[in-house]
């Protein structure tokens, strides 16, 4: 899933400050799942900003809503008819919900709340960490179903490099080598061969550095 | 004796010679005089000398630059080049401009990490991880041909060079991961710094296991310890790195003023004992801020004067 964190309250209040009237908009998907954006963090957020612009004198009227999915015109589209009230959007989806709101709703300021971080899964509760970066053509049948591109610290293909120590990163002792595990699994898949091919120079552009990607399912075009 | 190229590192490894590569720091700033003083002291002591390329991730005088200021001194640079700072592009045009301007040996690294230097915030490239690196050189030279496929016109012909470090982890894929940078077509190796011979003793044993010394020349590396500070500061502060308790003790046992000496005098038994151990090559010198010391060093180790080739 996407992971996100909330960013500083007085970031947010930076943003918010213009305005008399929002709609604080959180997204059911991935942002409740890491505890960032969902309906809960939604109405945390609602008190927390209420109470600090009062301490300010200030009053804003805060709205709260959550949605589906932000990052699906199909559910942004509910918004149509309430949206002319606020003055502008505080979004508490990932950078794609906030996308779909901005693109859907062209005259209407919309603001993000979260930092959006990786792509990742929960390691124990309240842990996520970082398991893909999307490079568009998947390595993970070669190297044992662990990313030497998300989890090296340097991408390195052919690793591991001479900095890896006792089983961690030569970045930090927090930081697992991928090529440790890497090699953990093959050697306990008695795929150990697959290690000794050297892996091709990687053709970027399946990853973002051949543009914006975009995917067009023809079979299921309306 | 068939040459690949005007390498006169290559010539005195395959005339058979006990090669020894010195090393040269880049300066932070500008000033050509300072890479001079440093590279002054290693003129007709060594093979070939190593010019950095931005180590520990700290800005510093470009590799090829100081590579040519160290080249216009008689000396032959083993310039290096590291994959977090280029990508494949960047990385291929300043190899054209290296062998245009008459620089024939390389070396391929990984890099350290952007968050050991003083740009922690730069973006870190790997287009390429070392061992693609290499292929990418050895194609330029062999098949005359750029990564993208199109005919170069006067390929460069370059010595091609990798590091290996026989203490990271996991342990039993050191030599399997040498022995994927001899099939991506190193010419040859340079190690981590050695305090552990032991240890070394076993890598080699496997790489000539392998066979891997007929496909490679492997150069062991080594530093003067200058103090008991400096060997715990290795022993537990440098990632890979083993410095084991022992030779620790050694250095910190002798008196202060004498420290430097015993580091000395350890590293020229190291070398004595490399000369006897099967399919090491030579030995890969890098003094770190005490070139001045490396003539004395190297004639107590007995490798002067250099052959002539
Ligand atoms: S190889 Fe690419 S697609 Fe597969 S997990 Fe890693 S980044 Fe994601
Ligand atoms: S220590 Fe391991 S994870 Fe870290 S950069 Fe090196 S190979 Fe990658």
């Amino acid at each position: 899933m996407i992971t996100a964190e909330r960013k500083p309250i007085e970031e947010i209040m930076e943003y918010v400050k213009p305005y008399k009237k929002i709609l604080l908009l959180g997204c059911n998907e991935c942002v409740t799942v890491c505890y960032a954006g969902g309906r809960k963090e939604v109405g945390i957020l609602a008190s927390a900003l209420s109470m600090a612009f009062l301490k300010q004198g200030q009053k804003v009227e805060i709205d709260e809503l959550t949605l589906e999915r932000q990052c699906d015109p199909e559910y942004v589209e509910e918004l149509a008819r309430t949206i002319q009230q606020y003055d502008a959007v505080c979004s508490m989806a990932c950078g794609c919900g906030v996308q779909t709101i901005a693109g859907r709703y062209k005259d209407k300021p919309v603001y993000p709340m979260v930092n959006t971080k990786f792509m990742g899964a929960s390691e124990r509760q309240g842990v996520w960490a970082e398991r893909c970066q999307g490079c568009g053509d998947c390595v993970l049948a070669f190297t044992g179903g662990i990313c030497p591109v998300a989890r090296c610290s340097k991408r390195i293909f052919n690793g591991p490099c001479g900095g890896s120590s006792g089983g961690k990163c030569e970045i930090d002792p927090n930081v697992d080598c991928a090529w440790q595990l890497i090699w953990d699994r093959l050697k306990a898949l008695g795929r150990t061969d697959l290690y000794e091919r050297i892996m091709p120079a990687k053709d970027w552009r399946a990853a973002r550095d051949g543009g914006p990607r975009k995917i067009v399912r023809e079979d299921l075009l309306a | 004796m068939e040459l690949k190229t005007d390498s006169n590192l290559e010539k005195v490894l395959r005339a058979g010679h006990f090669a020894v590569t010195g090393e040269v720091g880049p300066p932070r700033g500008s000033d050509p005089e300072a890479v001079r003083e440093k590279a002054a002291h290693l003129v007709g002591k060594v093979d070939a000398v190593n010019i950095t390329d931005c180590q520990t991730a700290m800005v510093r005088m470009s590799s090829w630059a100081a590579s040519l200021i160290c080249k216009s001194m008689g000396l032959e640079p083993n310039y290096q080049m590291v994959c977090r700072d280029r990508n494949r592009i960047a990385m291929q045009s300043d190899i054209l401009g290296a062998y245009a301007m008459g620089l024939n040996t390389m070396l391929c690294l990984s890099g350290d990490h952007p968050s050991f230097g003083d740009h922690p915030m730069a973006s870190n490239v790997h287009d390429l991880d070392s061992i693609q690196l290499i292929q990418m050189v050895r194609g330029m030279m062999d098949d005359g041909k750029f990564q993208g496929g199109a005919e170069i016109k006067r390929p460069p012909k370059m010595f091609i060079g990798a590091a290996a470090n026989p203490f990271g982890d996991p342990f039993e894929l050191r030599v399997l991961r040498l022995a994927k940078k001899v099939a991506a077509g190193a010419d040859f190796i340079q190690t981590q710094c050695i305090y552990n011979m032991q240890k070394f003793r076993d890598y080699m044993k496997m790489a000539v296991d392998k066979g891997l010394h007929e496909k490679t020349y492997i150069l062991a590396g080594v530093t003067p310890l200058k103090s008991a500070g400096m060997a715990k500061y290795m022993a537990t502060k440098v990632p890979g790195m083993d410095v084991p308790d022992d030779v620790v003790k050694r250095i910190a046992s002798a008196p202060k003023e004498k420290q430097a000496e015993e580091g000395i005098k350890f590293l020229c038994e190291q070398i004595e004992e490399m000369r006897e151990i099967e399919g090491v090559a030579g030995i890969h010198l890098m003094a770190i801020e005490w070139e001045h010391k490396v003539p004395e060093i190297l004639e107590q180790a007995k490798c002067l004067p250099r052959p002539q080739v």
